[in-house]
C-alpha cells in the first residue's frame, strides 16, 4: 500500500479525468479493450476481498453483477428518456444520473449479497462455492423471467454512459476501499478469519460478521461493475451472467495468487489481454486460451504472481 | 534385516528427525520409545514410506527402500499398523481383512492367515459381517493388526496399540503380539508411549527425544536404569 | 391421472440419465474430495463419439447400438484416464482449489476443442437403435425410454457388483475412507484413482448417447447444463455415496419433468438450484449420506 492512500486515490481519480480528456485520440479499439480490463479489475479485486483474503470461495459474482447491470440500467432507462428527452443531457447531467444508477445497482447488488450471505456463510469450502454458483443460476433463470427486464432477450438500448473516466475512477475506488480494509486493524478480521476460523472465534472475533461484510462489499463493487458494463455493451441479457463468468473471475483471483490484490489485478489484465492478443489464431484461440490456464495451474499452483509461497486454503 | 541410517525428516522448516541409526536383527521384538513429539510416529511412517526422509537411507533385507512408495514397501513384506489404528471404518470387518490381503493372490495362503487372525482374535470372528467402524477401540485394534497379519508380513511395526483402549484389553493384546512374534517369526518394531509394557515384551529398545536417539540397549537393562525410569517409567 | 403417470415415465427416464452422469461425479469426490467439473464434457464427448460410430453401424437394430454405446463407453474411459493422468495427479498435493480451477480449465479446453473440430451448431443424433412406440392406454412409452431405463438399471447393477463385490472395487471405497491406510495395504493409490476416472468416464459415455437419443440434437456445449443437474443429483443423494447419486438423480429428473410440465416451466432449470440450495442449507450431507464435520 503507498504510504499515503488518499493521495494516491486522487492521483488516480486525476489521471482518469486526464486519460478521459484525451480520450479522443486514442484508437477506439484500444480504448474498448481499456474498459474491458477495466471492469474485470474491479470484479476481480472485489472477489479476491472474499475468496483470498477472507477465504471464503464464491462462485456467484456474476450473479451480483447482473444484478448491479440490471438495476442500474433500469434506472437510466427509466430516467434518461424522462429528464433529457430526445436530445440527452449535458455530460454533468448525464454523469449524475449515471452516478446514481451505478450506486443504485451497486446497492441492491450488496442486498442481494446480504440475502445469500447471511444463510449460506455457515458453509464451507466446495459447499459454500456450490450454494453460491446456485445463488448466481437463480438470479439469472429469476432475470430470464421478469418481462419488465426484458425478459430472455435482456435490456437494449442502454444509453452509452461508460466512459473511460468512469472504469478508470471505479478501478481506483475499488483498489482503494479494498486495500485500506485489509490493511485498518477492522480489516485483519478478515485474514484471521481465512487463517484460522475456529482460532480467530476463540479470541473473539466474530467471524460471520466478517464474512458477510466481505461478501456484501464484494458483491457492492461486483454491482458496480455490472452497471459500468452494461452502459459500455449497451445491452444485457441473462446468459451473459452465467457461472462461466463467475468462473473466468475467480480464476484471475487465483492466478493472481489469492489474497495478493497485486497479483489480482495484473492476472485480470493478462486473462483480458490473452483472449485479444490471440485473436489472430481466430477459431483455436479459447482453445489455447482454456491449455494456458492449465499450464498456468500445473506450473504455478500458488499463483501466477505470488512470490513468496504462502499458505493457500481453499 | 531392517537398518536405518542417518534418517533425517523433516516437516517444513521444523526437523522431526535429526540423523538417527539403528538395526534390527530377524526374529525380534524392538521397541522405540520417547515422549510427545519424540519422533516415533515419524519414523515409521517414513520407512513405510509415507514420509519422505530429507536425508538417510532405509534398508530392508539388503535392499535400499527409501525411494519406494508404500504399496511397493508393503509387497515386500513390511507391514505397519499405523496410530490410531485406521481401519476402514464403512467397510465390514471381513471386507477390512480382505484388504489387508491385497497384495496376496494364493487363496489358500489368504484362508491360512485369515483362520490364523480369527484363531489369535476370536473376537473379529464374531464379529465378521459388522462395520469395522461400530467396533469397540480394542476391537478395531485386533482388527487392525489381524489386517497386517493378512498381508503375509515379515516385519511389522506397531504404532501405539495400547492407545485408547481399555486396559483390560492392553495385556490381552500384548500378549499376542509377543505370540504372532515366537509362533510365526515375525520381527516386530514397537512404538510406544507405555515405556513399562513396551521394556516388558520387547528385547532391546531405542529411547528417542526430539528426533535424536538418546539411549539404547537391552530392555531388561534399561528398565532399570535410573534416569530412564524418573523420566519415561513413572518414578 | 394417466398424464401423471406419462408424467413420471419421462422423469424417470430423464433421472436415469442424471444419474448415471451422477455417479461419476460421486466416485471421483469419493476418492479425490474434488468436483470433477471436466465430467459433463466428457458426457459430450461420448455422445459425439456415438455420433460418429452410429454413422458405421446400419440404423435401428439392437447389436448396432450397443455397439456404438460400448465403443464410445471405453473410448470416454481412456479420456477420463488421461484428463487425471495429464491434469489432476500433477496436483495430487495442491489445494483442492486449484485442482478444482484445472478441471475446470480442462472443461473449457474439452468444449472449446469440441467447438473447434464438431462445430457450434447442434446436429441431429441418428437412430442407432430400434425406434418404436408402445402405448397403453393413452400413457405412450418409446422405445427410447425403455432403452435408456433398460441400460441404466443394467449399468447400475454392474456398477454396484464392481463397488461390492470386486477387489478393486473394494479396493476404491478403501481408498474413499482413507487413502494412507490404503497404501499401507499395498494399493497403489494411482491405479485405483485411474480406475475410478475410467469409470465414470464410461458411464458419462453411456450417458451422452442415452441423453442424445432422447433430445435428438448435439453440440460442444450440451454437457453443461445436464451436468451441472447431475452434480446436483450427486449432491441431493449425499457426494461420494453411490446409491444415492442414483436416487439424487431420479428425484431430480422427475421434479424437473414435473416443472417443466406446469406453468412454471420457464423455471425449469432453477429448480435443481433451488433444491441444491435447499439440500446445502438443511442437510449437506444430502440425503443419504452422513455429516462429517470439517477437520480442523
Amino acid at each position: 500500500m503507498p504510504p499515503k492512500p488518499h493521495l494516491a486515490l486522487l492521483a488516480a481519480l486525476l489521471f482518469a479525468f486526464g486519460v478521459q480528456h484525451f480520450s479522443d485520440q486514442f484508437n477506439p479499439y484500444y480504448l474498448d479493450v481499456l474498459t474491458g480490463i477495466g471492469i474485470n479489475v474491479i470484479l476481480a479485486v472485489s472477489l479476491n476481498l472474499v475468496n483470498g483474503y477472507t477465504g471464503q470461495f464464491s462462485l456467484g459474482h456474476a450473479g451480483f453483477m447482473s444484478v448491479g447491470a440490471y438495476l442500474s440500467a433500469a434506472v437510466t432507462l427509466y430516467f434518461a428518456p424522462r429528464w433529457f428527452g430526445e436530445d440527452g443531457g449535458t455530460a454533468w447531467q448525464e454523469g449524475g444520473l449515471f452516478l446514481m444508477a451505478l450506486l443504485a445497482g451497486g446497492l441492491s447488488a450488496a442486498f442481494a449479497g446480504l440475502l445469500v450471505g447471511v444463510p449460506s456463510l455457515r458453509l464451507k469450502g466446495d459447499y459454500l462455492a456450490l450454494v453460491t454458483l446456485g445463488f448466481g443460476e437463480i438470479i439469472r433463470v429469476t432475470f430470464q423471467n421478469v418481462e419488465s427486464l426484458g425478459g430472455a432477450l435482456g435490456l437494449n438500448g442502454i444509453p452509452p454512459y461508460t466512459t473511460i473516466f468512469w472504469v478508470l475512477a471505479f478501478v481506483a475506488i475499488t483498489i482503494f476501499v479494498v486495500t485500506c480494509l485489509v490493511n485498518s486493524t477492522y480489516g485483519r478480521g478478515f485474514l484471521a478469519t481465512r487463517d484460522d476460523e475456529i482460532a480467530s472465534e476463540a479470541v473473539g472475533l466474530n467471524t460471520t460478521r466478517y464474512k458477510i461484510v466481505a461478501f456484501v462489499i464484494g458483491a457492492f463493487f461486483a454491482g458496480i461493475a455490472g452497471g459500468l458494463y452494461g452502459h459500455f455493451k449497451l445491452t444485457i441479457t441473462p446468459t451473459g451472467f452465467d457461472f462461466t463468468k463467475s468462473i473466468e473471475i475467480v480464476v484471475m483471483v487465483i492466478l493472481g495468487g489469492m489474497g495478493n490484490t497485486l497479483g489480482v489485478i495484473l492476472a485480470a489484465i493478462l486473462l483480458t489481454l490473452l483472449p485479444e492478443v490471440l485473436r489472430p489464431v481466430a477459431e483455436y484461440r479459447m482453445v489455447l486460451y482454456s491449455f494456458l490456464l492449465i499450464v498456468l495451474m500445473l506450473a504455478r499452483p500458488q499463483g501466477l504472481f505470488n512470490f513468496k509461497f504462502g499458505k493457500s486454503k481453499a | 534385516m531392517l537398518r536405518i541410517t542417518d534418517l533425517s525428516v523433516s516437516y517444513g522448516a521444523i526437523s522431526a528427525l535429526d540423523g538417527i541409526s539403528f538395526a534390527i536383527e530377524q526374529g525380534a521384538i524392538v521397541t522405540l520409545i520417547g515422549g510427545n513429539g519424540a519422533g516415533k510416529t515419524t519414523t515409521l511412517r517414513t520407512i513405510s514410506g509415507l514420509l519422505r526422509p530429507k536425508a538417510g537411507r532405509i534398508e530392508f533385507l539388503g535392499e535400499d527402500i527409501t525411494k519406494l512408495r508404500p504399496h511397493q514397501i508393503v509387497a515386500r513384506g513390511l507391514c505397519h499398523v499405523p496410530e490410531g489404528r485406521m481401519i476402514f471404518s464403512n467397510l465390514t470387518v471381513d471386507e477390512n481383512l480382505a484388504m489387508g490381503a491385497y497384495l496376496q493372490s494364493d487363496d489358500e495362503l489368504i484362508a491360512r492367515n485369515r483362520d490364523y487372525v480369527f484363531s489369535i482374535f476370536p473376537r473379529l470372528k464374531e464379529r465378521i459381517r459388522q462395520m469395522a467402524g461400530t467396533l469397540s477401540g480394542g476391537e478395531q485394534q485386533m482388527l487392525a493388526i489381524g489386517r497386517a497379519l493378512m498381508g503375509n508380513p515379515k516385519f511389522l511395526m506397531l504404532d501405539e496399540p495400547s492407545l485408547g483402549i481399555a486396559p483390560r484389553l492392553i495385556s490381552t493384546i500384548f500378549e499376542k503380539i509377543v505370540e504372532i512374534n515366537q509362533q510365526h517369526g515375525i520381527t516386530i518394531l514397537l512404538v510406544e508411549q507405555n515405556a513399562n509394557l513396551a521394556l516388558e515384551v520387547s528385547r532391546t529398545a531405542y529411547v528417542l527425544e526430539t528426533g535424536h536417539i538418546v539411549m539404547q540397549g537391552e530392555s531388561k537393562q534399561l528398565r532399570t536404569d535410573p534416569q530412564l525410569k524418573a523420566t519415561y517409567l513413572g518414578g | 391421472m394417466s398424464e401423471f403417470l406419462q408424467q413420471l415415465l419421462n422423469g424417470l427416464s430423464l433421472g436415469a440419465i442424471y444419474a448415471l452422469i451422477a455417479l461419476g461425479y460421486t466416485m471421483v469426490y469419493g476418492v479425490l474430495r474434488f468436483i470433477n467439473f471436466a465430467h459433463s464434457d466428457v458426457f459430450m464427448v461420448g455422445a459425439f463419439l456415438g455420433y460418429y460410430l452410429g454413422k458405421l453401424v446400419p440404423e435401428h437394430t439392437i447389436w448396432g447400438g450397443l455397439a456404438v454405446l460400448a465403443v464410445s463407453m471405453i473410448g470416454c474411459a481412456i479420456l477420463g484416464m488421461t484428463i487425471e493422468r495429464l491434469a489432476y495427479r500433477p496436483l495430487r498435493s495442491a489445494p483442492t482449489l486449484n485442482v478444482l480451477i484445472t478441471a475446470i480449465g480442462v472443461s473449457l479446453l474439452l468444449e472449446y476443442t469440441g467447438q473447434v473440430f464438431f462445430g457450434a451448431a447442434p446436429r441431429n443424433f441418428p437412430s442407432i437403435f430400434p425406434v418404436r412406440n408402445f402405448s397403453f392406454g393413452s400413457v405412450i412409452v418409446t422405445s427410447n425410454q425403455l432403452i435408456v431405463i433398460a441400460v441404466s438399471v443394467v449399468l447400475m447393477i454392474v456398477l454396484q457388483l464392481i463397488v461390492y463385490r470386486t477387489k478393486i472395487g473394494t479396493a476404491m471405497r478403501a481408498v474413499s475412507l482413507n487413502p494412507k491406510a490404503a497404501a499401507l495395504m499395498g494399493v497403489n493409490n494411482d491405479v485405483v484413482i485411474s480406475f475410478t476416472f475410467g469409470l465414470g468416464s464410461a458411464l458419462a459415455a453411456a450417458g451422452g448417447i442415452l441423453y442424445a437419443l432422447n433430445y435428438p440434437s448435439i453440440d460442444p456445449l450440451m454437457g453443461v447444463m445436464p451436468g451441472l443437474k447431475a452434480f446436483v443429483a450427486a449432491i441431493l443423494g449425499g457426494i461420494g455415496n453411490i446409491p444415492g447419486a442414483a436416487l439424487g438423480g431420479l428425484i431430480l429428473g422427475t421434479v424437473e419433468t414435473f416443472v417443466s410440465g406446469s406453468q412454471w416451466s420457464t423455471y425449469k432449470d432453477a429448480i435443481a438450484f433451488a433444491i441444491l440450495i435447499i439440500i446445502m442449507l438443511f442437510r449437506p450431507a444430502g440425503l443419504l449420506g452422513k455429516f462429517t464435520v470439517e477437520k480442523v
